[in-house]
């Protein structure tokens, strides 16, 4: 099997901001993040200068893999939330569309309750967003709407990113 | 799983060391960040034992520059090597789109790479990946060490597909930037095939 590809568009890039921009606001977050399962950052809102954000991305994905194999030890699909309660912030981690994962960071002036019930809502709305990703990448290469601007990639653009 | 940004212009790539324990993975990871400007990585993580042994990975984020307009970002992760931690190599492969294998050149360190380097095939095919397509780039590393083996016979030994190969001494840098290079390129250059 070759190497796979995600590709987010701008269409749904914006879309999916701006769910995760009305979550942070509906559960009064600190930051909101976005992440593949692989450990990228999709997109993040709230925030987020307070916190090093790739880090972030690739422990969460750590975390949630790490916790996909615990599942599958026992038995379980997966476990489908994960909390981690701080002295003063505390880290919701769920997943959308089976293959992103939702981290809310809060505190004090947001409630757990709250963050769960409002991650059930964005969840939905971010599964069909995911959905429309899913349609357009099984179009393939072929059909998407514009051409890849990496046919063109040269040996000396390769070259360049090294310093050579 | 090269990840293609369209909107913020952004193709994220991410290369995995694998090899026996003791080989120098992190030592790769951790020299690579300490030659690479502050502006161009990421902090390195490394989520080891008490005793400096990988427990889960290392991981490092590079920023190499751009291609094309798009901000090209290699993230790098090391497994763990030692035998039983294979439930977290399998992890860290998800989602590959590069190896480095990084070979102890001692001669008594010879059945581990072997045995690793078929651990490796078994857990990509796992993921529905194949050793003999993916990029890939091989590295004999402790070279400065007095009981290592003869470059020649090890390729014979070690070399899976005639991927390009680098003698390498990881904690004086030797071979440790062309051997990422070496994988580097290859995924771009897939990424124009596709
Ligand atoms: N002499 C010599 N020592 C090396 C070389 N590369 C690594 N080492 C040393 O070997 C030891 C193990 O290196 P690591 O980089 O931690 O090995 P690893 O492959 O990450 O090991 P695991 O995490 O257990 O899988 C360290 O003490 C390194 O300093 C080399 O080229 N020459
Ligand atoms: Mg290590």
């Amino acid at each position: 099997m070759p190497t796979t590809y995600v590709e987010v568009y701008e269409e749904e890039f914006e879309r999916l901001e701006q769910a995760l921009r009305r979550l942070r606001y509906d559960s009064n977050a600190k930051a909101v993040f976005l992440i593949d399962k692989n450990g990228q950052q999709i997109a993040a809102v709230g925030e987020v200068e307070d916190f090093d954000t790739t880090s972030l991305a690739s422990l969460t994905a750590g975390n949630v893999a790490a916790t996909d194999g615990l599942a599958k030890l026992i038995g379980e699909r997966e476990f489908s939330v994960l909390f981690h309660e701080g002295q003063r912030d505390h880290i919701h981690i769920s997943i959308v569309a089976r293959r992103a994962i939702l981290l809310v960071i809060f505190d004090e002036r947001s409630s757990l309750g709250l963050v769960r019930l409002r991650v059930k809502r964005a969840s939905a709305e971010m599964d069909e967003i995911f959905e429309e990703m899913n349609r357009k990448e099984s179009r393939g290469p072929g059909g998407r709407v514009e051409a890849s601007p990496f046919s063109e990639i040269t040996d000396e653009d390769i070259d360049s990113l090294f310093g050579d | 799983m090269t990840f293609i940004n369209y909107a913020a212009k952004e193709i994220n790539c991410k290369i995995v060391y694998y090899g026996p324990g003791l080989g120098g993975k992190t030592t790769n990871l951790q020299h690579i960040y300490n030659k690479t400007a502050p502006d161009r990585r990421g902090k390195m993580i490394s989520l080891a034992t008490e005793a400096d042994r990988t427990l889960f990975f290392d991981f490092l984020p590079l920023d190499l520059g751009s291609i094309r307009g798009f901000t090209t970002r290699f993230h790098l992760y090391t497994v763990p090597g030692q035998v039983f931690y294979d439930a977290s190599r399998k992890l860290i492969l998800k989602g590959v789109d590069g190896i480095v294998f990084v070979a102890d050149s001692q001669t008594d360190r010879m059945e581990a790479n072997v045995e690793s380097i078929r651990n490796l095939e078994l857990n990509l095919q796992e993921h529905g990946f194949d050793l003999a397509s993916i990029s890939y780039a091989l590295q004999f590393n402790k070279r400065d060490l007095p009981n290592v083996m003869p470059v020649d016979e090890m390729y014979r030994m070690l070399n899976f597909k005639r991927e390009p190969t680098f003698a390498g001494i990881a904690p004086q840098g030797v071979g440790v930037f062309e051997t990422l290079k070496s994988v580097a390129k290859q995924i771009l250059v897939d990424l124009r095939k596709r």
